[in-house]
């Protein structure tokens, strides 16, 4: 076995050095009816050629962004990916290192950490951020469950304009809690109808922009949740939109996480991605997660610690912020690498393109006799497309047109009539774009 | 057994806490042997002015980097005024627990409660007994 | 020799003190379509100024970051035997695989039809995780270890629910992971901690006194952190049961097991695995991992959604129709990157394989503590199975911890062991050496822990000092929690 050293020869030995005739001995603290004794029931083991070989065979029957114009996005999208960063995490001393509890030989990742960490609060607006939680999904929950901590109130109030998944992810982490959660209609220009909220209201939780594309009034908001004197969370789905949108900080929110995916994270079927938390310094020690702090060695030299842990499972174990250990840290150093590339004026360029693509593209389905923006306020790089038959048929069509064209609103949004959610990154040329206008509308068109 | 410093003129919880009785204020902080089981003390969280304390209630945390510990409550009363200067120098726990380290002065409901508390050596020997126990 | 001494060892500055105003590391295609005034369509929304991100060109970038990487310890430089992680060689056949367009850009919201390579991979990684643990199904879904045990403490919360007797508390042993108590705390459960005996065993006695009509469940991991094999364990899953609680299993130690052991057989009902320990995709610097978490049959209904099943004509589909689901824990279908990576590593191994690295794992533990007994103290006597917990008791009189010998393993190029769990051990050394370790790694290895040991006795300041070979010393972590600095900011003199 290629990844196994041992020779018989050593084996011999060692079993000896450690006083067994046998390696059947070593397992003798089994009891003998535990003992599985027959094959795993696992295929046979294969050479590398071979794994390759049905690997590649596997890869190949699934449609992905490098064969098709992507106009796919709700949640998960398709950027350009700089090489320099697949380049760079492929180092053995990246990929293979553990979680930085020995932070003499883990400066690399710790250093890496606290760059992402003020990266980060510079694109949210905030002060303090952790060192990743799952994904955006579990990350709100997590802001939810932080809410809860510092209100001392366990009502939450959530936006339908949340990402449905993201919603039923919240409904699972509470669901062994008492909590009510309360969903907020979205009105008919596609955004948050706020109401006056109750005092017993731990967080308002919006995204922006929110899953149909539209953008919150996070003013108002912001206004709503002080009334109550609950916190304001706002969760992001399209990182790259901090680039081009007021941050959610300088609104007023209280804890801004969210999916952080689209900064040179691989879309990879869903995962892994890169879940962000941030907040400001008052809430602190509320977070969940990891942190990583400054400080100095004996000489005085600048270096980075694992710190605040006593917030962590492993310290304060059943009276931790969060039971979260293993998080993200590999796509946390892609979105590091991605920000560096890109830097202050390289995001907001690409930001800029894709508000530019979009609202090209929107502009085509205005002049379409067939299709129809379902809202017209401002929006990113993601919007909703009435289209005349069903959402099904016309990402068929697209499909046929040799495009994919979107995600068929039906299940999660049927109020809208047959919809679809078009996302257009900076991937899209111009070409691509009037195709998929013509696709969705079909005949009609 | 190590070496500590524990004041004849205070007395003592068995949680490891000291209180010095001022005309029906009692102030209360952590002793010298607490400290020096904590180790390097980075954060102390107290509670609010006004919150009425049932005795042997968790009323606050002192955490150092590796471990994080609850006060409780050594008698019951209302809590008077809490040291704020401990949330930009907690390392007054370590450096001073009996004076610049102090925690909280409360109002005692009951002066009666008093008489449960430990002295000097029976303190004492309530960490020789715990040690003990340990071993 | 004037330059090299030890090769090179750089100091790098952060990536804002190195900005430059007008520096680029990516250049865009030219814009196909007309501008647009952003601050005219956003209107309020508008972000007026560009958020202060450093200013680099890509060489600026790689050379940063190659920088950093070197200061870091991996599994690739060498030996890092950090008990309960299971530091595994993380084989590079699996990283390229992963990155194949076919799965590393597929999107989580393709049709079912169009990703049939990856449901049937989702759909046969269950099968074989449910074959190795003796459990019915698996959910790939849990994005790391802990997210896995909160899945599964939910589900058997679910399950008490349906039966109409909500129950309040959860069982676990004084050796278990800190994120046994938190994930059950999450739950809204209760914990009730139970002892283990003199012999760093979970005893029957100890959990029939503690089970009762009010408790849900034991989470139990078996080996224990100890590395020792819970010779009870089947008794004390009958005494839960026959109580109408359930068993979680914790799968932390699964690389003890493989092929040898069915945690299903045990009478564990519900387990997750790691698969960024036993089966081998890369830790990352703290992940990403994956956790799926397998069941027994009367937990099923409760599983997250949604699975991959399989039609009777070989098509995959996923299967969201789950009445008594405990609902959706991610946002797509978990870490399937990850998934990837751990298909590619069993299908390597194959039925043997998987056995021979429990096999040579469980010598190697016992290798090492072969080696190592006498110099260190050995808190619990017997055979251990992956790993082994060694303390520093003997080195008490020097004034030298446990603390001190793992910084003193960095200045010989080694990942310290796990130190200071598990907590029923003080001053723990946990050593988890894994099949990838020759017998010459192993026996360098142990040769420096007794060099340390011996220089513990004769020079004990130099071994307190440690590490002194780094390009940092020890760091005040005191100092990082008292006044935390969590982000750069710049130097308001400036």
């Amino acid at each position: 076995m290629r990844y196994i050293p041992h020779t018989d020869d050593e084996i011999r030995d060692m079993l000896a050095a450690v006083g067994q005739p046998g390696i059947g001995a070593l397992f003798e603290t089994i009891p003998e009816k535990l003992r599985w004794t027959g094959p795993l029931e696992v295929p046979a083991a294969l050479g590398e050629l071979e794994v390759e070989r049905l690997l590649e065979g596997l890869a190949r029957s699934n449609e992905h962004a490098a064969a098709t114009p992507w106009f796919l996005g709700a949640g998960t999208y398709a950027h350009f990916i700089p090489s320099a960063i697949d380049a760079l995490v492929s180092r053995a001393e990246l990929t293979t290192s553990y979680t930085p509890y020995q932070a003499e030989i883990s400066q690399g990742t710790l250093q890496t950490i606290f760059e992402w960490q003020t990266m980060i609060c510079a694109l949210t607006g905030m002060e303090v951020a952790n060192a990743s939680m799952y994904d955006g999904a579990s990350a709100t929950a997590e802001a939810a469950l932080m809410a809860m901590r510092i209100t001392r109130k366990s009502r939450i109030a959530v936006a339908a304009g949340v990402h449905p998944h993201t919603r039923q992810v919240l409904a699972t982490y509470l669901g062994g809690l008492d909590v009510e959660i309360e969903t907020l209609p979205v009105g008919e220009d596609g955004r948050c109808q706020i109401p006056a909220l109750r005092d017993d209201t731990a967080c308002l939780i919006l995204q922006q922009p929110s899953f149909l594309g539209t953008l919150e009034d996070l003013g108002e908001a912001a206004a709503a949740a002080r009334a109550a004197g609950a916190l304001l969370v706002t969760t992001v789905g399209e990182a790259l939109s901090l680039a081009l949108l007021r941050p959610p900080g300088d609104w007023g929110a209280d804890i801004v996480c969210g999916e952080a995916q689209s900064f040179g994270v691989p879309m990879s079927f869903g995962g892994p991605h890169l879940g962000f938390l941030t907040t400001r310094s008052k809430f602190m020690r509320q977070m969940p997660g990891r942190l990583v702090g400054q400080t100095q060695d004996g000489a005085g030299q600048r270096g980075f610690v694992l710190t605040l842990s006593t917030r962590e499972q492993h310290i304060r174990r059943e009276r931790a912020t969060s039971n979260i250990c293993t998080n993200q840290g590999l796509c946390l150093t892609m979105a590091t690498i991605y920000l560096a590339l890109m830097g202050r004026s390289g995001l907001r360029e690409v930001a800029l393109q894709n508000l530019a693509k979009a609202e090209y593209a929107k502009a085509r389905v205005r002049e379409s006799a067939a299709l129809e923006l379902a809202h017209e306020g401002p929006t990113f790089n993601e919007f909703t497309v009435r289209v005349p038959d069903d959402g099904a048929a016309a990402l068929a069509r697209a499909r046929e047109a040799g495009l994919v064209g979107g995600l068929d609103l039906a299940a999660h949004h049927p109020e809208l009539g047959p919809a679809v959610l078009v996302c257009i990154t900076e991937l899209a040329r111009r070409e691509e774009i009037d195709r998929l206008v013509q696709a969705l509308g079909g005949n009609a068109s | 057994m190590g070496d500590y410093e524990i004041p004849e003129e205070l007395r003592y919880s068995r949680e490891d806490e000291w209180t010095k009785s001022e005309d029906g204020r009692v102030t209360i902080g952590v002793t010298d042997y607490a400290q020096q089981q904590l180790g390097d003390v980075v954060f102390v969280e107290l509670p609010e002015v006004g919150r009425s304390l049932e005795k042997g209630e968790p009323f606050g945390v002192i955490e150092s980097v590796k471990t994080v510990a609850d006060l409780y409550a050594p008698l019951s009363g209302e809590v008077l005024e809490i040291n704020e200067a401990l949330v930009e120098a907690p390392e007054s726990v370590n450096d001073d627990c009996y004076g610049e380290g102090w925690m909280v002065v409360i109002s005692i409901a009951d002066p009666a409660d008093q008489s449960e508390l430990l002295d000097r050596a029976g303190y004492l020997q309530h960490i020789k007994d715990r040690a003990d126990q340990d071993q | 020799m004037r330059n090299a001494t030890r090769g090179l060892a750089y100091e790098e500055a952060l990536l804002f003190e190195q900005s430059q105003p007008g520096r680029r590391g990516v250049d865009l295609p030219a814009l196909d379509v007309p501008e647009v005034d952003a601050a005219a369509l956003l209107g309020q929304a508008f972000r007026e100024e560009p958020a202060e991100l450093p200013e680099l060109s890509e060489v600026d970038v790689i050379r940063h970051f190659t920088r950093l990487s070197t200061w870091n310890a991996a599994v690739d430089l060498g030996l890092y035997p950090l008990g309960s992680c299971t530091m595994k060689y993380n084989p590079k056949i699996n990283e390229r695989l992963a990155r194949l367009p076919g799965f590393a850009l597929a999107h989580p919201h393709s049709p079912a039809a169009q990703v049939q390579g990856l449901l049937q991979l989702i759909y046969e990684l269950e099968a074989s995780l449910a074959a190795i643990s003796g459990l019915d199904r698996v959910s790939l879904q849990p994005a790391a270890g802990a997210q896995g045990e909160l899945a599964g403490i939910m589900m058997i919360r679910a399950y008490h629910e349906s039966r109409g007797e909500p129950r309040h508390k959860v069982m676990i042993p004084d050796s278990a992971h800190g994120t046994n108590p938190a994930s059950a705390a999450l739950n809204g459960y209760d914990v009730v901690s139970v002892p283990s005996g003199s012999d760093g065993l979970l005893h029957p006695e100890a959990v029939e006194a503690a089970m009762n009509g009010d408790v849900a469940a034991l989470m139990i991991t078996n080996p224990n952190t100890l590395g020792l094999f819970e010779t009870h364990i089947g008794r004390v899953c009958e005494i839960v049961h026959a109580g109408g609680g359930l068993v979680y299993g914790d799968g932390a130690n699964l690389n003890a097991l493989l092929g040898h052991s069915r945690p299903g057989d045990m009478g564990i009902d519900v387990m997750h695995f790691n698969l960024h320990k036993t089966f081998s995709t890369p830790h990352g610097g703290g992940g990403p991992g994956a956790g799926p978490v397998g069941v027994k049959e009367i937990l099923a209904p409760f599983l997250p959604v949604p699975l991959v099943a399989r039609d009777a004509d070989g098509q995959y589909h996923w299967d969201e129709e789950r009445p008594q689901t405990i609902g959706r824990l991610h946002g797509n279908h978990g870490n399937v990157g990850m998934l990837v990576r751990a298909y590619a590593y069993i299908r390597s191994l194959g039925p043997e394989g998987l056995r021979r690295c429990t096999e040579m794992a469980v010598l190697n533990a016992n290798y090492l503590l072969s080696r190592l007994r006498g110099a260190f103290h050995v808190p619990f006597e017997g055979s251990v199975m992956h790993e082994c917990v060694l303390s520093d008791r003997l080195l008490a009189e020097t004034g030298v911890t446990t603390l001190d010998v793992a910084k003193r393993l960095i200045d010989h190029g080694y990942h310290p062991p796990t130190i200071y769990f598990p907590l029923v051990v003080a001053g723990a050394l946990m050593i988890e050496p894994t099949e990838s370790e020759s017998r010459e790694s192993l026996d360098r290895f142990a040769d420096t822990l007794l060099d340390i040991v011996r220089e513990t006795h004769e020079d004990p300041q130099a071994v307190m000092a440690a590490p002194q070979r780094t390009r940092l010393s020890r760091l005040d972590e005191t100092r990082a929690a008292r006044r935390p600095v969590l982000r750069w900011q710049p130097d308001p003199k400036e």
